[in-house]
């Protein structure tokens, strides 16, 4: 396939994708497609379902209707096909989710290791590739404890870089960090979008959306409302649960 | 009191009843690792997918926990070799002291489970890691951790359990003191003399668990 209608192809699509948490209908007609290279930022009120969207996206949460295809791959409830969509997606946690009994250095060997079988020093030399990206390669010998929140988160950022995954999904990345360590993991997002990386974030930071965002998707109450360059999404909303959010959203900034 | 204590036959008996704490010590160490390997299988068996295993250990807990030991260490030591099923003394205190230990184990090394924070599954699950692989490098340790005080006192419980294997005549501390006080009638001063070595041994196997645990957990948590 030649290169421009490769990149045509979406690397994440989202189709019809239904979602109900029992009777509570969680996500209503998801139809979402993320080319490569794309950067997503997905807002919305609480609840709104974002995080679950996206958490579907890497199947830690069940869709009962639509479909989702990523690389090609469709989620099906085959475990090879959540496998191959898994290993070509990375995850970043509100609440990091390192692993405290192993330092930051085997964080980001197990799954390389485990998953893909890759040699310890070969795992070494990516880790320490993407430690050095994320600037705590000298951390490398600590345990999660003895980092900062932003030091934390971006370790986590470089654990799941280091399977080698063609998108990078975040779910509230900043949300848990202390003011003064927001900017820290801003940037290392801003020089990961700067160096191709297709993304898909849920954040409150508009700054961010602004800056690295080529769509901003809004959502409330399972939905999509509405999408578009941030550009005419920040001037322009279409709709009013859009301005409301956005009026309540921005007089914080 | 006309009874006037002399420890001299205690003395002069005393490498049988060290060498018998050494054989307690071995019981309980290899009774605790059998009950370790029930304990994590049993909690690997109770979080399984087919409804009949987890039954089972379910069955197993509830067996174990609500019957005496003495009967448990009967059963295997006489009623079992009527079905075939023949043991000598120190292997059935073995099995039987791992078996109650083991059920114990479950039940605590549970619990320790399922206090670990589910977004270490969800990492797990992200990175691509399979639900084996979660248990055994994501959530085994930092369970134990969690539980190892628990742990650790049913394991001294389980160590002074080795006791009641002089039932069976196992070789073990009590049962040697039970022959030394048969010898001399000096009751007192055996079974004052092994409540001493009892104490010693408890101490010892704290001394170790802490020991373990400095080497084994020492990460730091916030």
């Amino acid at each position: 396939m030649p290169q421009s209608a490769a990149a045509q192809v979406p690397l994440i699509a989202l189709e019809g994708v239904g979602k109900w948490y029992g009777a509570y209908h969680a996500l209503k007609n998801i139809n979402l497609t993320v080319k490569k290279g794309e950067k997503i930022v997905l807002c919305g009120p609480s609840g709104s379902g974002k995080s679950t969207l996206i958490r579907c996206i890497n199947h830690l949460e069940e869709t009962q209707e639509g479909n989702i295809t990523v690389e090609g791959t469709t989620l099906s409830d085959s475990s090879r096909s959540i496998d191959a969509v898994r290993r070509e997606v990375g995850m970043v946690f509100q609440s990091f989710n390192l692993f405290p009994h192993k330092t930051i250095m085997e964080n980001c060997t197990l799954a390389p290791m485990r998953v893909k079988g890759v040699s310890k020093a070969e795992a070494e030399a990516t880790a320490r590739k993407y430690l050095e990206r994320v600037r705590i390669l000298d951390q490398a010998d600590k345990y999660p404890a003895q980092l900062s929140g932003g030091q934390q988160q971006r370790a986590a950022i470089a654990r799941a870089l280091c399977m080698e995954p063609k998108a990078m999904l975040f779910d509230e990345p900043t949300s848990a960090l202390d003011p003064e360590m927001v900017k820290e993991v801003l940037d290392t997002m801003i020089g990961l979008a700067r160096d191709g990386m297709t993304m898909i974030c849920v954040t409150h930071e508009m700054g961010f959306a602004r800056q690295v965002a080529d769509r901003v998707v809004f959502m409330a109450s399972g939905e999509i409302i509405e999408e578009g360059p941030p550009e005419t999404f920040f001037s322009n909303p279409q709709h009013q649960r859009t301005r409301t959010f956005l009026g309540e959203i921005l007089a914080h900034h | 009191m006309s009874y006037s204590l002399d420890f001299s036959v205690v003395v002069a008996r005393l490498p049988e009843l060290l060498l018998a704490c050494l054989a307690t010590i071995g019981l309980s160490l290899a009774g605790m690792s059998l009950a370790t390997v029930i304990g994590v299988l049993g909690v690997i068996a109770r979080r399984s997918r087919f409804r009949l295993l987890r039954g089972l250990v379910i069955g197993f807990v509830e067996l174990i926990r609500n019957t005496p030991f003495l009967v448990q260490i009967f059963f295997i030591f006489f009623a079992l070799p009527q079905l075939g099923l023949r043991l000598n003394p120190t292997v059935t205190a073995i099995i039987a002291l791992g078996l109650n230990g083991g059920a114990y184990a479950i039940e605590i090394i549970r619990g320790g489970v399922d206090a670990i924070p589910k977004g270490q599954v969800e990492a797990g699950l992200a990175l691509g890691l399979h639900r084996a692989q979660i248990f055994r490098h994501i959530i085994l340790k930092p369970a134990l951790r969690t539980v190892y005080p628990s742990l650790t006192s049913q394991f001294v419980m389980l160590t002074l359990t080795t006791s009641v294997c002089t039932s069976i005549a196992a070789y073990e501390l009590t049962s040697v003191a039970q022959k030394i006080e048969a010898d001399t009638f000096r009751s007192f001063e055996v079974y004052f003399s092994i409540t001493i070595l009892y104490l010693i041994i408890s101490s010892l196997m704290m001394g170790i668990f802490a020991l373990i645990s400095r080497f084994s957990f020492n990460y730091p948590v916030k």
